[in-house]
């Protein structure tokens, strides 16, 4: 047997052995974090023994807690997890955007610190970029740090931080230096939440969900070793971070279309469950046919370009390529709402209670979320613009 | 699958991307074009793409091919693509060689294999009959009266066919009128153009390259003409798959190349005193065009491979790949003129080639609207 082999091998016997049954089974992910709670008592088992292995962050280096496996292990364990239709351990902005930066940017000792955590879950992680004054343009941001001896003092606010009334600590970007050139007075920092400078706001939004808050710094103490690289040169990091967020968002536009194992796409049986077929199976309205047909398409060719982009990356993580991917499976996923929403008539646009079913209330809602896939994150348009200056070099 | 060339195939896409611009650069298409001639290809350019294994690139080694698979043929076509080059490649290096290696009996392969590898046969296929790609929908018959075998019908918008040493005709078992419509069989016929009752009426076209319609008036063929079997349905099937994956290739090199002579033109056009490249009303329509030019590729891409490693889901991955091609070139066509400006119009600049050429070739072997059909069919809605 080839090492590879073995380590299916291997990797099918501990799955077996630690993967309990119930997490076998879709259902919520857990964000671990201090005061993590848990749906089903599985889900904290699973976490622990996928934390302690470092499989919830397999690529990365074993001496901060990861996994350590090489691309081609870490394939081969996607595909055993996915062969037993285990859930994944733990949902973290830890893993999608933070990690790749620290293990990117920060000390030695930082890293030690904080890595590890991340891999097994006991901080829960938010992102403080955006302001109320600073959106698209988010370098013109304006939360300040001070230095006072051996700590900052932060004060300023931070709006659509996800999830910050769960969160422990917040990756935040603040103002060190002078406001102009804006982009040079920038750093990097992570500020812990639980002080009595922090306080934080739901927003709720057009879906009527809050998955974002408003984040107030009011005189926020942050140890001076919570800098990640220098003062004032926090732009570099907090772009490369922008691009793992990308990536990760990109990956909302591949859910749909078929596979070569099912041919039908889940959109294209739901239209086929709300408009009927004629004749020859074919779905009964034409137009919503040809829709549903070039957003399967679209859907297949997006994956396989992300696919692509993965076997070109030689090292270094995303590129500027992962604004095409963010710009893409955006409007992707959000397009893929609008067709359910027409697929099903009135039916998808209920807001609560009877006539409609659970599932139809579900979709209306996660149409509304969907609006701001394209905002979050960079917008399409911010995005249109770093493919045209970074990409294609056109001139400012 | 990988979606990436390995190194053999990356060299065999450098070599013909040298290769064209020094023999054959979108100048030798003006000049063809300029010529008004015949064939609209020069066949001291065909034979020495055949001295480099092109002509013969999906032909078994026994029979004197290179046999680099439809990957390697994808490179070679996405780089013609780029310079709009004229060639026999898709009537003859893809389908006249995949027909008679998938179809042909022996003898066939024997004798005619190895003509197409060194260049010396070049083919056509006659198969549709209409203004639109409809392989099922034929008229054309071959059946037997008296003695002899008779074939009978019109073809038209005949890819390469006044060039063509030899033609491959596809023609119903039965005639049409006989009510045995339920016979869907189809044969094959090798026919010599200069046969008697064959006749041959150039159609000119906006891009400038070889078309034709074919009538067929009792034209006598015998048994042994016909290449392969009586029934070769799902060959023609799955060589027209083929085909579909080939123009995607070129049309992909094509779009690729517009879309670089125009980003090149934004960052060179002055006007308001700084190029025009730099206003984002063109900026986010170039960066939008270069999204669909990255899935294509991977469409194109995927597409390929799925016909060298005969993956069962390789009809579906056709009708993507000429979906996504189609609709990319359509797009960055009309964007390339249009952002060219009053130039785009002109003659003299090679940015409206691309355009004739996008439009004819978005046509062959089915428009995007019959591989969108075509793939919603296949997904069982």
């Amino acid at each position: 047997m080839t090492n590879l082999e073995n380590f299916r091998q291997e990797t099918k016997d501990w799955l077996n052995e630690n993967c309990p049954p119930e997490m076998r089974k879709p259902g919520d992910v857990s964000w671990g974090g201090r005061k993590a709670r848990f749906s089903h008592p599985d889900q904290e088992i699973w976490l622990e023994r996928m934390g302690q292995k470092g499989w919830t962050c397999p690529t990365w280096p074993k001496e901060y807690g990861g996994g350590g496996l090489t691309k081609e292990e870490n394939k081969i364990l996607q595909e055993e997890l996915f062969a037993i239709g285990a859930r994944p351990a733990l949902a973290s902005f830890g893993i999608w955007m933070l990690g790749p930066a620290l293990l990117e940017f920060a000390s030695e000792e930082q890293k030690l610190e904080h890595i590890p955590n991340i891999v097994q879950g006991k901080i829960w992680w938010c992102q403080g970029y955006s302001e109320p004054g600073s959106g698209s343009d988010l370098a013109s941001l304006s939360t300040k740090a001070v230095l006072d001896g051996d700590n900052y003092i932060v004060n300023g606010q931070k709006i659509w931080t996800s999830n910050a009334n769960y969160s422990d600590m917040i990756f935040c970007l603040v103002r060190t230096g002078s406001q102009e050139p804006k982009h040079d007075g920038i750093s990097f920092m992570l500020i812990d939440m639980d002080q009595p400078g922090v306080d934080v706001k739901p927003i709720k939004l057009i879906s009527g969900k809050s998955p974002f808050c408003e984040t107030f710094f009011t005189d926020a103490v942050v140890p001076k070793s919570n800098l990640i690289g220098e003062e004032n040169k926090g732009w570099t990091i907090a772009k490369r971070l922008l691009q793992h967020e990308r990536s990760m968002i990109s990956g909302m536009g591949l859910s749909a279309g078929g596979t070569s194992k099912k041919k039908i796409s889940g959109l294209a049986e739901m239209a086929k469950r709300y408009v009927g077929v004629d004749g020859q199976n074919r779905l009964g309205n034409p137009f919503l046919r040809g829709k549903v047909a070039r957003h399967d398409i679209n859907s297949r060719a997006f994956s396989l370009t992300l696919q692509r982009m993965g076997e070109e990356m030689k090292s270094g993580g995303p590129s500027a390529t992962a604004s095409m991917g963010k710009y893409y499976g955006t409007e992707q996923n959000k397009l893929r709402y609008e067709i359910m929403l027409e697929a099903m008539g009135f039916n998808g646009l209920g807001w609560e209670g009877e006539p409609f079913s659970p599932e139809e209330l579900a979709v209306t809602r996660e149409w509304l979320r969907s609006k701001a896939n394209s905002i979050e994150g960079g917008t399409s348009e911010i995005n249109l613009n770093v493919i045209s200056k970074r990409v294609l070099g056109l001139p400012d | 699958m990988a979606l990436t060339l390995n190194e053999e195939q990356q060299l065999l896409k450098d070599t013909a991307r040298e290769f064209v611009q020094k023999n054959a650069p979108i100048s030798h298409f003006r000049e063809l074009r300029d010529l008004n001639d015949d064939k609209c290809y020069s066949q001291d350019l065909w034979k020495k793409m055949a001295d480099l294994g092109w002509a013969g690139i999906l032909i078994d080694e026994e029979y004197g091919g290179s046999n680099f698979g439809m990957v390697g043929l994808g490179a070679v076509l996405e780089e013609t693509g780029r310079n709009l080059v004229p060639s026999p490649l898709i009537s003859t290096a893809l389908l006249g060689a995949s027909l008679i290696q998938l179809a042909g009996n022996e003898n066939q392969k024997k004798d005619l294999l190895p003509k197409i590898s060194e260049g010396k046969l070049t083919t056509a296929l006659a198969l549709d009959e209409g203004a639109r790609h409809d392989p099922l929908n034929i008229s054309t018959f071959c059946v037997k009266k008296e003695k002899n075998l008779v074939l009978e019908g019109r073809k038209t918008f005949v890819v390469d066919g006044q060039s063509a040493n030899l033609l491959i005709v596809v023609a119903r078992n039965s005639e049409p009128n006989n009510k045995e419509e339920s016979d869907a069989s189809r044969s094959m016929y090798l026919v010599d153009p200069k046969k008697p009752g064959v006749k041959i009426t150039k159609i000119s076209m906006v891009d400038s390259r070889s078309y034709c319609e074919i009538i067929f008036d009792k034209v006598k063929v015998n048994e042994e003409d016909r290449l392969g079997e009586q029934n070769v349905v799902g060959i023609i099937d799955d060589v027209l798959e083929r085909a579909q994956i080939g123009i995607s290739a070129e049309m992909l090199g094509s779009a690729l190349e517009a879309f670089d002579q125009t980003i090149q033109y934004l960052k060179d056009r002055k006007q308001f005193g700084k190029p025009i490249g730099s206003f984002q009303a063109l900026q986010h329509r170039a960066a939008h065009m270069f999204s669909e030019l990255e899935l294509t590729k991977s469409s194109v891409q995927g597409a390929l491979n799925a016909i060298d490693e005969n993956s069962n889901d390789k009809s579906r991955y056709a009708s993507l790949a000429k979906f996504k091609a189609g609709e990319t070139l359509n797009l960055v066509s009309n964007e390339a003129v249009q952002m060219h400006g009053g130039v785009g119009v002109t003659d003299e600049f090679d940015i409206g080639f691309f355009l004739k050429r996008a439009r004819v070739a978005e046509q062959i072997f089915g428009s995007s609207d019959y591989h969108l059909d075509r793939y919603a069919v296949l997904s069982e809605y």
